[in-house]
């Protein structure tokens, strides 16, 4: 085996172990932007104010209601500003994360 | 506030079993000499130093991304009194204690080794914090988060001890309760005169929003007096908005002197309650604000983050520093893009640190940043406006506003709009505050 070979090989394992590992430790597009929503809702979603929680609404219905906010169809004084600036993939990823997690604010 | 499970956070977040994969994170991001001195299992320590909404987020946000990580967050002082909220202090809207935080939280519920004691010098190349104490602190990576300073000698006659007459509470503590006595010992009649600062500086909202607190505290108190801005700068955040409130609720009561008009500050006088502007003209005023030009603080100099803009270059995807590897840093006095600093934006850009660290440790790629900041102002106790943004990496490495989102509250809101807004600002700030410190 030459040398080229060897390092083909040592890349393609490196490679393929990146890979799975990346699949069990990264963070998630939907976890990341769900985050800054946190500020105001509260940690995970929890939030500790008058603004609502986030922490248990089916992923369905989340992602519509931000898509309305999107679409300017649902009034809102603040969170159409927000919505629009995500794709609607990126709203379903995030509406998918924040319905995973348990109901623990109000 | 219900309390979070950690596991089931770090579970939620995606994250698997820590240990094992930091040890062979552990050789991948420790490249150098932590890796020959730090045995590959052990927990990779991140020092964060500055416990604002920046360092006291970031540290929360490390731990319930990673349970494993050896955190310590250095602050000097035991408590942290918000800046946001500080300018309701002056409208008589919030006492300071409302304003005041401790680190018991990080302490006791995320496994924050929390230290009062003051950074004297960072040893890069050792990876080591030196403190007032003596003692050290070994790092694999830190991040900084250590606010702002000010340009003291810009304003001839402008120095630390010119503040403690005339104050610029722009770090809120002792300064906003001396500015607060002041307003209060101020006769009926008299002239509140602030210095507005050039841009970059903290919370660009934040001067128009601290006249519109006086002035409501005068309205209520002292219906005689008068507000004079002086601005470094021609215009000023939500500008129209603000103008547009002031009309309403406080007419013939607050001059705004723009740059142009001969607005700059140049000189003072605390003796005699003087500024001198760059015209050539002369104010006198009975309480007299000066918020001077800002900058990184001397302690991130020091260690060579900053550039000749006196502020921190990052990578806007991690915040690492491009000057200095392995030290991260966040908040206000980073330099990042389009990004305002604000404690919302410290918040996000702590939480986005502390992904990428974690990320880092693991040998994965840190996640694309997506940051948001929301801004709330009052301009009386129950009109309130706001400014938003949403803000993605772009090709050129800087955080920009994604187009068509974000924006300011509409100029024809109706009075019901204003008065959720009042009640959201005040929201807001139990929910950032939570968020970061609880």
């Amino acid at each position: 085996m030459n040398r080229i070979h060897i390092a083909a090989c040592c890349a393609a394992g490196l490679a393929f172990f990146s890979m799975s590992a990346a699949s069990a430790q990264t963070i998630s597009r939907g976890a990341v932007i769900a985050s800054t929503c946190f500020t105001c809702h509260g940690t995970l979603g929890s939030s500790p104010s008058d603004i609502p929680s986030i922490d248990y609404i089916p992923a369905e219905r989340m992602a519509q209601t931000l898509k309305a906010y999107k679409a300017g169809t649902r009034y809102s004084t603040v969170m159409g500003r927000h919505a629009s600036g995500y794709s609607d993939e990126e709203i379903v990823e995030t509406a998918n994360y924040l319905a995973s997690l348990q109901k623990k604010g109000k | 506030m219900s309390k979070i499970s950690r596991r089931d956070f770090v579970k939620l977040m995606g994250a698997g079993g820590a240990l094992s994969a930091f040890g062979l994170a552990g050789c991948e991001t420790a490249p150098t000499k932590a890796s020959s001195t730090t045995p590959a299992k052990a927990a990779p320590r991140v020092v964060v130093v500055g416990g604002g909404f920046g360092g006291a987020t970031c540290a929360k946000y490390l731990r319930l991304y990673e349970p494993e990580l050896n955190i310590t967050l250095v602050e000097q002082n035991a408590n942290y009194v918000t800046c946001p909220g500080s300018n309701w202090m002056l409208g008589g809207l919030r006492k300071i204690e409302d304003l005041t935080q401790n680190y018991n939280a990080l302490r006791d519920k995320h496994g924050v080794n929390v230290v009062i004691d003051r950074v004297v010098g960072v040893d890069a190349g050792k990876r080591l914090v030196a403190l007032a104490s003596g003692k050290t602190l070994a790092y694999d990576r830190l991040v900084m988060s250590p606010g702002i300073d000010f340009r003291w000698g810009e304003i001839e006659g402008y120095d630390e001890g010119a503040s403690q007459l005339m104050p610029h509470a722009w770090k809120a503590g002792p300064q906003t309760v001396l500015l607060q006595k002041q307003l209060h010992a101020m006769p009926d009649g008299g002239t509140f005169i602030m210095a507005a600062p050039p841009m970059p500086f903290r919370c660009p909202p934040g001067p128009p929003e601290r006249a519109s607190m006086v002035a409501h505290y005068f309205k209520t108190h002292k219906p005689k007096s008068k507000i004079l801005i002086l601005d470094a700068k021609d215009n000023f955040s939500k500008q129209a908005l603000f103008m547009q409130a002031w009309e309403q609720f406080y007419p013939g009561m607050i001059e705004w002197v723009p740059a142009t008009g001969g607005g700059k500050v140049v000189r003072v006088d605390p003796k005699t309650g003087t500024v001198y502007t760059a015209n050539g003209s002369s104010e006198k005023g009975e309480v007299i604000n000066i918020i001077p030009a800002q900058r990184a603080p001397t302690l991130a100099a020091n260690a060579g983050l900053v550039n000749d803009s006196g502020w921190c270059p990052v990578n806007q995807s991690t915040f690492e520093s491009t000057r200095v590897p392995n030290v991260h840093v966040i908040g206000d006095s980073s330099n990042a893009g389009a990004v305002p600093k604000s404690g919302h934006t410290a918040n996000n850009i702590a939480k986005m640190t502390a992904a990428a660290i974690v990320s880092l440790f693991r040998g994965v790629p840190p996640p694309q940043p997506s940051h948001v900041n929301t801004c709330y102002s009052l301009v009386s106790p129950d009109y309130g406006i706001s400014i938003a943004a949403v803000y993605r990496l772009g090709e050129d490495g800087q955080l920009q506003g994604v187009k068509g989102a974000g924006g300011l509250s509409p100029e024809n809101a109706s009075a019901q709009q204003r008065s959720q807004e009042a009640g959201y600002a005040a929201a807001w700030h139990k929910g950032i505050v939570a968020d970061s410190f609880g």
